[in-house]
């Protein structure tokens, strides 16, 4: 599950930086960057709650 | 100030060269201030190892940066003003790694402020290598921490460096996309404390918790650091070094005039006052007298957020940009703790990351540029998005060759004796797992 968070990251920076090549209006490009921010996030929380759960089931 | 945007080093003066000389050789205060602050909230029995992997990671990363990194951040001499390895999609050139003779082939005879350059990215890369060192305290090898700077100072930092120092594509942002004057990052708030948290956390999620730090049944275990004098003495002394930091940055890579320096200080210093006020302040209210230790992770937030900043925002701003670190330090501390079970002693992972990054969005905030805020969030993006999974899978193939946390024998006696043979304090009584419970 950590992994699988940590592969979604990537994934938002490529659409922030796809957003700068596709859209010249700064509206958009912005929103798209922020949505790109937001993956990266989902991102991050899904390899934080990863680690939660591995490290619940490694207490002895 | 209107930063100019990035290209190759504008002609220095030679008062401008002395002054910012002399400014980098106080810088390393700043780096003894953050060592003295990770060994001060370890434990008593893991002192030594603390404070001499803080010493043998600065040497480790400045090695391998100068045999290997120093080339692939295009700042070596030689090579300034070079195109580096370019290549071009969507119509625009994407400079995103530089190129140079390995070495440091050349040094002396190319440009003063090349240069200058060059010595500032080896103390931020000695910096960045350390931070992960404070959150791996009391159950990392020293081994582990030398593995993991020859990493960070060979391959991840000469990476973000040349993005964003070295007329990279975040730095060409600008010129590019028209987005402000590109990434801007005067102080390292980037290079050198959001890549060094997030390696952090990268350490912390490998190395694992300290033992006993998470019992399967109630809250987290508290582990006090064993030093507030040194944690604070610290804080003290990494303010003389970032006042300098934050200075030689500015005229490095934002081509500050001499007339913006003072005003760059003074920033610096109200961000890191206004953070300590407002950590003061919360934990005072959330656990009824100020924590120590928490103060002096405010104020070391607000001096990280006064990094990226310093030098483009008003007294005011700054002011407010410490307040919002100095708020957000004690609260995130208790937040990764509790909530995400995440052991990090020094608190690296929000003092550095999470403040570097808030200092970044603080730059183009207030910048006057159009555009820099979305400058601001792509190098963000890029830093989460890139850097954090590429550090981790690094790191945890490096876990694998030289395995980061000690045995559970290692960990009971401390890191001094089974490490060093000795401890620091040799006439203090130790104390045992058991006392903590």
């Amino acid at each position: 599950m950590k992994y699988a968070g940590l592969l979604v990251m990537p994934a938002g920076f490529f659409l922030a930086l796809a957003a700068l090549v596709l859209f010249p209006d700064p509206a958009r490009r912005t929103l798209f960057v922020m949505c790109g921010l937001a993956v990266e996030g989902m991102g991050l929380a899904v390899a934080v709650r990863g680690h939660m759960q591995a490290r619940g089931a490694r207490l002895p | 100030m209107n930063p100019i945007p990035l290209a190759a080093f504008p002609a220095m003066s030679d008062a401008v060269f002395a002054l910012t000389l002399t400014l980098l050789l106080i810088c390393p205060l700043a780096v003894a201030g953050v060592a003295l602050i990770n060994t001060g909230l370890g434990r008593s029995r893991s002192a030594a190892q603390a404070l001499l992997g803080n010493l043998a990671i600065m040497a480790v990363a400045t090695i391998v940066f100068a045999l290997v990194g120093a080339s692939f951040a295009g700042t070596l001499p030689g090579v300034s003003g070079s195109a580096g390895f370019t290549f071009h999609a969507a119509g625009q050139p994407w400079n995103w790694l530089g190129k140079g003779s390995f070495l440091l082939r050349g040094l002396g005879a190319d440009a003063p402020q090349s240069q200058l350059a060059l010595l500032f990215e080896f103390l931020a890369v000695a910096m960045a290598a350390m931070l992960p060192w404070g959150s791996g305290a009391d159950r990392c090898r020293l081994a582990a921490g030398c593995a993991w700077a020859a990493v960070l100072a060979a391959f991840v930092f000469p990476l973000a460096t040349h993005w964003i120092w070295g007329n990279g594509w975040l730095a060409q942002l600008g010129v590019n996309f028209g987005l402000g004057a590109g990434f801007l990052d005067g102080g390292g708030a980037a290079t050198v404390h959001t890549l060094g948290g997030l390696t952090a956390l990268a350490v912390v999620w490998i190395a694992g918790p300290r033992r006993g730090k998470f019992p399967r049944e109630g809250l987290s275990t508290a582990i006090p650091g064993h030093s507030a004098v040194y944690v604070l003495f610290g804080s003290f002394l990494a303010l003389v070094g970032w006042l300098a930091w934050n200075a030689a940055g500015a005229i490095l890579w934002l081509h500050a005039p001499l007339a913006a320096l003072p005003g760059t200080a003074i920033h610096t210093l109200l961000c890191a006052s206004a953070a300590l006020g407002a950590t003061f302040s919360v934990t005072r209210v959330r656990f009824g007298k100020p924590d120590a230790s928490l103060c002096a992770n405010g104020w070391l937030a607000g001096l990280v957020a006064s990094s990226a900043c310093a030098a483009l925002i008003s007294p005011v701003e700054s002011i407010f940009v410490g307040a919002v670190a100095g708020i957000v330090t004690p609260l995130m501390v208790e937040l990764l703790e509790l909530a995400l079970s995440i052991d990090d002693p020094t608190g690296a992972i929000t003092v550095h990351a999470a403040a570097g990054l808030w200092g970044l969005v603080a730059a183009g905030l207030f910048a006057p540029q159009p555009g820099q805020l979305l400058a601001q969030l792509v190098g963000i993006a890029a830093l989460l998005g890139l850097v954090l999974p590429l550090v981790y899978l690094l790191f945890a193939l490096l876990n694998r060759i030289v395995p980061f946390r000690v045995d559970a024998d290692g960990e009971r006696i401390g890191m001094d004796l089974h490490e060093l043979g000795g401890g620091a304090y040799p006439e203090f009584v130790i104390h045992r797992d058991e006392s903590y419970r």
